[in-house]
């Protein structure tokens, strides 16, 4: 397989086959609590993308020092130090330099530290064994991935508020029922890419 | 154990059920529950992370400033959750092949974080190891529920155990997940609302 194919593959299966959301179930809190509006929904997915791409290769970059160091045991402990201060790092650099973008983003970044989507992609890439050009691929995708299921979903919510919902099937109960059918269309990409 | 002891450990069971009450820890409980006896293993992990934290965090409340006490928690809660690592690739190797990166991914279970902050953070040591313990063993329970009722339909068994010829094989994937937790949910609301109108009623008269 040359690079390219298998730089493809690697996206196409965290955006679709392996999707973060539906299939890995990774980042359900943020999955469930910001999906009722469409652009709340937009808004999040670009700071999920944003800060797993960067927390990606910080933590490739890490790994290297703790396989060196003989430590790998701290991987978890260091990892999630790591992105909790990466997130609070953009918020800042991002408050300076581009105020529109933070003024975008703003409520959704602190929200990203307790997402289990970071720290699984990071944990993920650790396990597979991937350069790091596959790392920020896989990242990619996998944000990707989990801005159009949010995306899809939150467009499904609004929709739901118009009809008539059993009482004890509103909110949650319905959201989730409603999220088992999106993941079994997903389940259709299954066996497209074999990596 | 006086009155306020036993409402501490029994309040996780059903009243402040971490799963179907306050819609904590969703991705372990959706993505671990293929199986009733892997629902159990995450849920017992994750007690034994909970009560272990609680402790430790009522221990030090005393100590830590109160601007890093987050990263304090997360420090404290990421360590134990290291030890329940090792310790479940040393002595259950099967269970851990099977519950894989959900096992570090307990450092970012909400339920963890919020107990921490929540109780054991204002409250002694003996009352933090029991809400640990009740919140742990509640959160369990919804595991081992849905994992039941998941191996059940899709498998036709309950821990293994054979049942009926019942393969739907689907709830055993993960849109099985999201219906089974759904449908169960919808139930629980329906018995709490139920509930509520007789009080009702019963206030009326």
């Amino acid at each position: 397989m040359s690079v390219g194919t298998r730089l493809f593959f690697i996206f196409l299966s965290a955006l679709l086959v392996n999707n973060f959301v539906l299939s890995r179930f990774l980042g359900i809190c943020p999955f469930l609590g910001v999906s009722k509006k469409v652009d709340t929904a937009v808004g999040m997915s670009l700071a999920v993308i944003f800060v797993m791409v960067m927390a990606s290769i910080i933590t490739w970059l890490l790994n290297l020092l703790l396989v060196a160091m003989g430590l790998p045991f701290l991987t978890t402990i260091v990892f999630i130090l790591i992105i909790a201060v990466l997130v609070q790092f953009v918020e800042i650099v991002l408050k300076k330099t581009s105020p529109g973008l933070y003024e975008a983003l703003g409520i959704f970044l602190p929200l990203i530290t307790t997402n289990c989507a970071i720290l699984g992609l990071a944990l993920l890439n650790v396990q597979q064994e991937f350069s790091l050009i596959e790392t920020i691929v896989h990242a990619a995708g996998a944000g990707l991935g989990f801005g159009l299921a949010l995306v899809i979903f939150s467009t499904i919510r609004e929709k739901m508020e118009l009809y008539e919902i059993p009482e004890s099937f509103k909110g949650t109960a319905s959201a989730l029922v409603s999220a088992g059918l999106l993941s079994m269309a997903f389940m259709g990409f299954q066996g497209l890419v074999k990596l | 154990m006086a009155a306020g002891n036993v409402k501490t450990f029994t309040n996780g069971f059903i009243a402040q059920n971490p799963t179907f009450v306050q819609v904590l820890g969703m991705c372990p409980t959706l993505a671990t529950t293929t199986s009733a006896a892997n629902g159990l293993g995450m849920g017992l992990a994750t007690t034994s992370v909970l009560v272990m934290s609680n402790v430790v965090v009522s221990l030090v409340r005393k100590f830590i400033p109160d601007k890093v006490r987050i990263p304090a928690y997360i420090v404290i809660i990421a360590s134990f959750v290291t030890i329940v690592d090792l310790l479940m690739h040393g002595f259950t190797y099967e269970l851990w092949k099977t519950l894989g990166l959900f096992i570090p991914l307990i450092v970012v279970n909400c339920i963890i974080l919020g107990r921490a902050e929540s109780f054991a953070s204002k409250n002694g040591v003996r009352a933090s190891f029991l809400d640990g313990l009740g919140m742990g063993l509640g959160f369990t329970g919804s595991l081992v529920l849905l994992g039941s009722v998941r191996e059940f339909l899709g498998n036709g068994s309950i821990f293994g155990l054979h049942l009926s010829n019942m393969k739907m094989f689907a709830m055993i994937l993960p849109p099985g997940a999201y219906i089974a937790l759904g449908v169960l949910a919808g139930m629980f609301n329906f018995i709490g609302i139920k509930k509520a109108k007789a009080a009702k009623a019963k206030a009326a008269k």
